[in-house]
């Protein structure tokens, strides 16, 4: 028997003990990212989600000015922690349109009068139709689009604080 | 008894309301009516992955969105789409991951279809010893 053959059961181990040990400290994120990003806006059109905004079509994403696209829900929670920080968003200059994704215009309208509404367009995605052409996930998703319909960016999950000023310089490189 | 009960409800409520409460799409949970054409798409869905679910097929998911794309691949089926053409519409998407057949010749995905051929012949190679014949006076 080679002597060395001893140690493999040894270093078995310790390469079994190197693998469970590196999933439980670094446990794998699941976030997919969309490999839509570099790639123009899909054409799309969806109908209004509530009386008091206008449709969105992918033509509304490409008028020049960099925007943002958020997918949301009502019945997403996270969504409600990000409400106010794209209201800050709004509020410092960015163009925000939102798509809606599989909810009702009573539920969104609620959503919007108890939150805020900080969205120029809102388009309704009631089968995920729109969602799974730009490779989203999930919600609530902010993607970061140019002037020219180019998805420059992809945010997953909600948007915190210390992600205003990032997603602002996003859109300010991409004029 | 009343108290664990309202217990048990509270768990199981609030994981409920956090979902749309919209229908299904509309081929979520409809077949297709040409069954050539379910079948195929049938095939297809038991090859794509949850995007909420990630160990699950679409076929086995019930999170709304599986059921949102098993619409899709139904649509795009129905109007004459080829299963492949399906499947490379979404890994334009979401990249390999979305798809349970990984290719062969790519740099990552490799591995996937090497490592049980490479994992059988060590296995042989562990166990060649006690297919010997035993020597004489053993």
């Amino acid at each position: 028997m080679n002597r060395w053959l001893l140690w493999l059961p040894l270093a078995l181990f310790g390469l079994f003990f190197a693998a469970f040990a590196t999933g439980l400290i670094m446990p794998k994120d699941n976030i997919i990212e969309s490999k839509m990003v570099g790639k123009p806006m899909p054409a799309f059109s969806l109908p209004g989600a509530v009386e008091q905004r206008p449709a969105l079509s992918s033509a509304d994403l490409a008028e020049g000015k960099p925007t943002l696209l958020n997918i949301f829900a009502s019945w997403c929670v996270p969504c409600i922690a990000e409400a106010p920080h794209l209201l800050a968003l709004q509020q410092a200059g960015a163009e925000i349109n939102a798509i809606a994704s599989r909810d009702t215009p009573q539920d969104i309208a609620n959503f919007l009068n108890r939150w805020g509404n900080p969205y120029s367009r809102i388009g309704t995605d009631t089968t995920s139709k729109v969602q799974l052409e730009l490779g989203s996930s999930g919600v609530p998703e902010t993607f970061v689009i140019d002037g020219n319909g180019i998805i420059v960016h992809q945010h997953i999950g909600d948007i915190r604080e210390e992600d205003v000023p990032k997603i602002l310089k996003l859109l300010e490189d991409a004029k | 008894m009343k108290r664990l009960l309202i217990l048990v409800s509270i768990c199981l409520v609030a994981p409920v309301a956090a979902q749309t409460s919209l229908p299904p799409a509309p081929y979520a949970d409809r077949q297709l009516d040409d069954p050539q054409q379910e079948a195929a798409a049938r095939d297809l869905m038991e090859e794509l992955r949850c995007l909420k679910c990630q160990s699950q097929s679409i076929a086995d998911s019930n999170a709304p969105m599986a059921g949102d794309m098993r619409s899709q691949v139904r649509e795009k089926i129905a109007a004459g789409e080829s299963p492949e053409a399906v499947r490379s519409w979404l890994v334009e998407r979401y990249g390999n991951w979305v798809s349970y057949d990984p290719p062969i010749a790519s740099v990552v995905t490799w591995p996937l279809w090497i490592a049980p051929i490479v994992l059988l012949l060590a296995a042989l190679w562990l166990a060649r010893g006690r297919f010997r014949k035993p020597k004489d006076g053993e």
